[in-house]
């Protein structure tokens, strides 16, 4: 039995305009110790896929259904909010993409990870101060002791980054989801903090949704890739093959505007055009209006599911196998 | 820092926030000034019986209206009543007003706006429009109508003052409330299983806590003032009692011929109000540790 388990997933949110649909119909399982990619632009449903996962959609104006979501077998649609809350930080935990914002600034980092530990694992006073002291030796913060009396705003980014990822571990979660959480630091911080959930996740069985629009982070770390457009999956695959074989035109697109090292001197082309309405969405291929390989059936009817074996699948219409 | 045997640490919830900013606090020099001028006003108001040379409701018409001098450190008034001993007693109306009415307007104006701000909807609408109710009112209007409600006593007058200060900290708390309430750290502190409770006593006070004494300070003088003004029409502190406001406003006739009589109660209503204001300042600092400063230098060869 996968640890994640979601069929038809949707998110909608009413607005003055009319019901925005954030997210529309995501299936996806994730097994145990997998690290999965999301990938898409900015407005794809990524973020929001997390939250909704987390039950932190905020209902009203949200609202999100789903034939199923479970972890470990719960139902999370069907907790309600105290149970709910004794899963976050537990069983599930989230850290998010702005490390300098993402830390209470009047409190000292020891309070905020004892306070987690006190919660969901009734340490004791003298017990948390300990644990925290090992979590923060463990992502690699030095002087640990000393640094449970600073405050945040004494930290840099990369180390406030780490603090979040000693938090959100500090309970041995099942399942971690980070939330374009390198996308805020630089380039060798970045690498450094991916090696770091890396190790910490593999060693302790965790599973890992990370969400990304940088596909070079998501080539490095993940095992699995969810591509997201208009708040569906279009495609997935294990990180090689998708990689190897593009099955989608906006995975294609996304791949050209990425910039690579081994690629040698190429331009990049960008997908032209804007993310699509998310109001009135239409039954055609939502990237329709953007794509550059599509076909004629693309124009007359809605896009299949087809599977390239290995897991990897696309709704594509296009024939791209060239 | 010490590092204490294995198994006895200190609770890093000590250790931190609360005992920092107490340490923080005599660093900033306006505010331990303040801090020691309120104390010392306080104690020479609570000692007044003691320390008084007159009696404050003693009439001596034959001594009426002395400037300072030696016999009457700061004159007479027109009732030949020492100023000085009518100032040391009345500071314990004026104090006791002031501070209670800062009590009060806390324990009362807080709690509401941040259960208001928190959850917002239909709480935060019922709450608020109560809060309109009262503000609606002309606020010394409104204080003049409890006491007549609840009877012409100096503690009604604090209650009254109280519950018109309250719907103002109220607001002021919960338009702050808004803004941290949206912070990413709050949706991270949610995602790690904090419940409402948690997030807004340990998040959300402690991020609106510097706004809050600014205006605590704020509602301190403007109680003093307050009873001054309610005292004046007849309610609050009964003549022949001193209380600062009351002795201010009576002053007020003679101000050309005995300019002494206004001089001392306003004199100390400022040196109050300019002692909490500094305090404010300082507490405001110290509840802010990004505003912490350090008294370390680096020495050579430190990094």
């Amino acid at each position: 039995m996968p640890l994640l388990s979601i069929r038809n997933l949707q998110t909608r949110f009413a607005t003055d305009r009319g019901i925005v649909r954030a997210v529309n119909g995501v299936s996806f399982d994730l097994e145990e110790g997998e690290i999965l990619g999301l990938v898409g632009e900015s407005g794809s449903g990524k973020s929001v896929t997390a939250l909704s996962i987390m039950r932190l959609v905020p209902e009203p104006p949200g609202k999100v259904t789903a034939d199923a979501m479970t972890l470990e077998g719960t139902d999370l649609l069907r907790l309600n909010e105290a149970e709910v809350r004794a899963f976050r930080g537990s069983r599930m935990a989230m850290i998010f993409q702005d490390p300098m914002r993402s830390l209470n600034p009047v409190l000292t980092i020891g309070r905020q990870i004892t306070e987690v530990l006190r919660r969901h694992q009734k340490l004791d006073g003298a017990a948390a101060r300990r644990r925290a002291i090992e979590l923060l030796e463990t992502v690699g913060i030095p002087m640990a002791e000393k640094r449970l009396a600073a405050y945040p705003h004494q930290f840099s980014g990369g180390m406030r980054q780490r603090v979040m990822i000693a938090i959100a571990l500090s309970c041995n979660p099942r399942l971690l989801i980070a939330d374009e959480a390198t996308t805020a630091l630089d380039v060798t911080i970045q690498a450094q903090i991916i090696d770091l959930v890396k190790r910490l996740t593999r060693d302790r069985g965790t599973s890992v949704i990370w969400i990304s629009h940088d596909l070079g982070v998501v080539a490095g770390l993940c095992d699995r890739v969810n591509v997201m457009y208009a708040g569906n999956v279009v495609e997935s695959g294990p990180i090689r093959e998708l990689f190897h074989r593009p099955s989608h035109g906006y995975t294609l697109g996304l791949m050209g505007s990425t910039p690579r090292v081994d690629g040698g001197a190429r331009r990049l082309t960008p997908i032209e055009g804007v993310p699509p309405n998310l109001i009135d969405p239409t039954p055609l291929c939502p990237f329709l209006p953007r794509c550059r390989v599509s076909a004629d059936a693309c124009r007359t009817q809605a896009p299949v599911r087809r599977d390239f074996g290995a897991g990897h699948w696309a709704a594509c219409l296009a024939d791209l196998a060239k | 820092m010490t590092v204490a045997a294995p198994g006895r640490l200190p609770s890093p919830r000590f250790a931190g926030s609360i005992v920092l900013a107490a340490r923080q606090f005599p660093r900033h020099r306006a505010a331990m000034i303040g801090l020691v001028c309120l104390v010392l006003i306080c104690l020479v108001s609570a000692l007044a019986p003691y320390i008084a040379p007159y009696d404050p409701i003693q009439i001596k018409l034959s001594a009426k209206l002395k400037p300072p001098g030696f016999e009457h450190w700061l004159g007479t008034d027109h009732f030949g009543r020492d100023i000085f001993s009518r100032l040391l007693w009345g500071g314990r109306t004026s104090l006791s007003v002031g501070l209670l009415v800062v009590a009060f307007a806390f324990a009362l104006g807080v709690p509401l706006g941040l259960v208001s701000g928190y959850f917002g909807g239909r709480i935060d609408n019922l709450m608020m429009r109560l809060v309109d109710a009262f503000l609606t009112f002309p606020p010394l209007l409104l204080a003049v109508a409890l006491v007549g409600l609840l009877g012409p006593d100096i503690q009604n007058v604090m209650l009254a003052l109280g519950i018109v200060q309250a719907p103002v900290l109220a607001r002021m708390v919960r338009s702050s409330t808004l803004a941290v309430r949206e912070d990413l750290y709050v949706t991270a502190a949610r995602a790690l299983g904090a419940g409402p409770g948690r997030i807004v006593l340990s998040h959300l006070l402690r991020n609106v806590m510097s706004p809050i004494v600014v205006q605590l300070t704020i509602v301190f003088s403007a109680a003093v003032v307050a009873e001054a003004s309610l005292s004046f029409l007849g309610f609050g502190t009964q003549p022949p009692n001193p209380s600062w406001g009351r002795d201010m406003s009576e002053a007020r006739r003679f101000l050309g011929d005995a300019p002494w009589m206004f001089m001392a109660p306003t004199g100390a209503i400022m040196l109050c109000v300019l002692s909490i204001n500094f305090m404010g300042d300082g507490l405001r600092d110290a509840l802010d540790p990004r505003a912490w400063r350090t008294r370390r230098t680096l020495g050579p060869g430190e990094s």
